[in-house]
């Protein structure tokens, strides 16, 4: 598993697992809900086994990740407006210019349930 | 991409649960569930047959967050001593030191330079630079997980302190050879590069929007191979725009010398 995209969600899940840890304050954490883009070349499966790789034998191990995956939506002056295709492509569809990237590039905590 | 969430073991769930709601369940478990949508997990509702109150606390952080004020402190050390600094990454074996020996030799004395090597065991890099006068410090990655596969914001911090940054104009960065981690990770830096070369093919932009994105100058290495491959030069400047619409391409070779002063005219513009 620790290719070289397996490392990448690894380094990833030490990030959040630090961000948690300050958040939890020494209490238990059950659920961490994250956002993560889907520009952030995240593999879905490796970040789970990273995860679980990350807090085993921690204050953290067992709380589950709960990930909302973000679309990438892209905004041109020309004016569109709307979600990238299935290919990488950030320039806007319809005029070949850079787009503005409005979503998609998130990697961040929004909330957690921890125990009473 | 993260685009699509399946559970690889072909599990279906439901949240209709009369038992401790988690993702990772037990095969003879059955329930039904509805997967046909962006997995939205936004259960504010009832988790009533839990043993164990949970309290919900909102926490709205990057993941990046402390690793970016760390680096904007860095930054401010750099600023503090007038010194510009730029973060160079590439995949293993791009020829970065070499690039980067060529790049010395062309400074020459008119430019103090300061290195900070990172490798993740081994100071060869950092021997290979010696005796060009920069003054180089070496942070080996090698006590994580098997080796840190980048440097980040603090281990730029610890290495600052082997420089003494009033005797330099620049300090270029030598990151960890990976084309996925190091992009992710703001240490300080003004400006990032990446040394990348013809031997990689055309596709690696797409493959690696992350690293690709985050760069303002791509260092094309290896020209001098060019009459034996099939690289195609304009097909890999399209798949960069796709990704990078900016980015310059400087196409060199570290061996024969060729487009070094371009670069480095980009690297030190003030001074080269």
């Amino acid at each position: 598993m620790l290719d070289s995209v397996g490392v990448h969600e690894v380094a990833l899940s030490t990030q959040l697992a630090g961000v948690v840890e300050r958040a939890a304050r020494g209490r238990k954490v059950l659920t961490v809900r994250i956002e993560v883009g889907v520009l952030r070349q995240v593999v879905p499966a490796s970040l789970d086994y990273a995860w679980g790789f990350v807090i085993k034998g921690t204050p953290l191990d067992g709380a589950q990740l709960d990930v909302r995956w973000v679309p990438a939506v892209l905004r041109c002056s020309c004016g569109f407006e709307g979600e990238m295709g299935e290919e990488i492509n950030l320039l806007c569809p319809r005029c070949l210019a850079p787009a503005e990237i409005l979503s998609g590039e998130e990697f961040r905590v929004t909330d957690m349930d921890v125990a009473r | 991409m993260g685009r699509f969430h399946r559970h690889d073991d072909g599990t279906v769930h439901s949240h209709d649960h009369d038992h401790r709601h988690h993702h990772h369940h037990d095969r003879d478990h059955e329930h039904g569930h509805d997967h046909d949508h962006p997995h939205e997990h936004r259960d504010v509702g009832d988790h009533s047959g839990y043993e164990t109150g949970r309290e919900r606390i909102e926490v709205l952080e990057d993941i990046f967050t402390e690793n970016d004020r760390c680096a904007a402190d860095n930054r401010a050390e750099f600023d503090a001593h007038g010194v510009e600094c730029i973060n160079l990454m590439s995949s293993p074996g791009a020829g970065k030191t070499t690039v980067l020996q060529r790049t010395l030799e062309s400074l020459g004395s008119s430019v103090r330079v300061g290195i900070v090597e990172g490798d993740i065991e081994t100071s060869i890099d950092a021997d290979r630079l010696g005796g060009y006068g920069a003054h180089i410090s070496l942070l080996n990655t090698g006590n994580g997980f098997g080796g840190e596969c980048h440097l980040d914001a603090p281990m730029v911090r610890r290495a600052l302190d082997a420089l003494d940054l009033d005797q330099l104009d620049v300090v270029l960065i030598e990151n960890v050879g990976n084309l996925v981690c190091p992009a992710e990770f703001e240490v300080g830096e003004h400006r990032k590069a990446m040394v990348y070369s013809i031997t990689e093919g055309e596709d690696k932009p797409l493959k690696y929007p992350v690293m690709f994105k985050s760069v303002d100058a791509v260092v094309m290495n290896k020209m001098d191979l060019a009459p034996y491959l099939d690289f195609d030069m304009e097909l890999f400047k399209e798949n960069l725009r796709k990704v990078n619409p900016t980015a310059p391409v400087f196409e060199v070779s570290a061996k024969t010398g060729e487009g070094i002063a371009q670069w480095v005219q980009w690297l030190v513009p003030a001074k080269a």
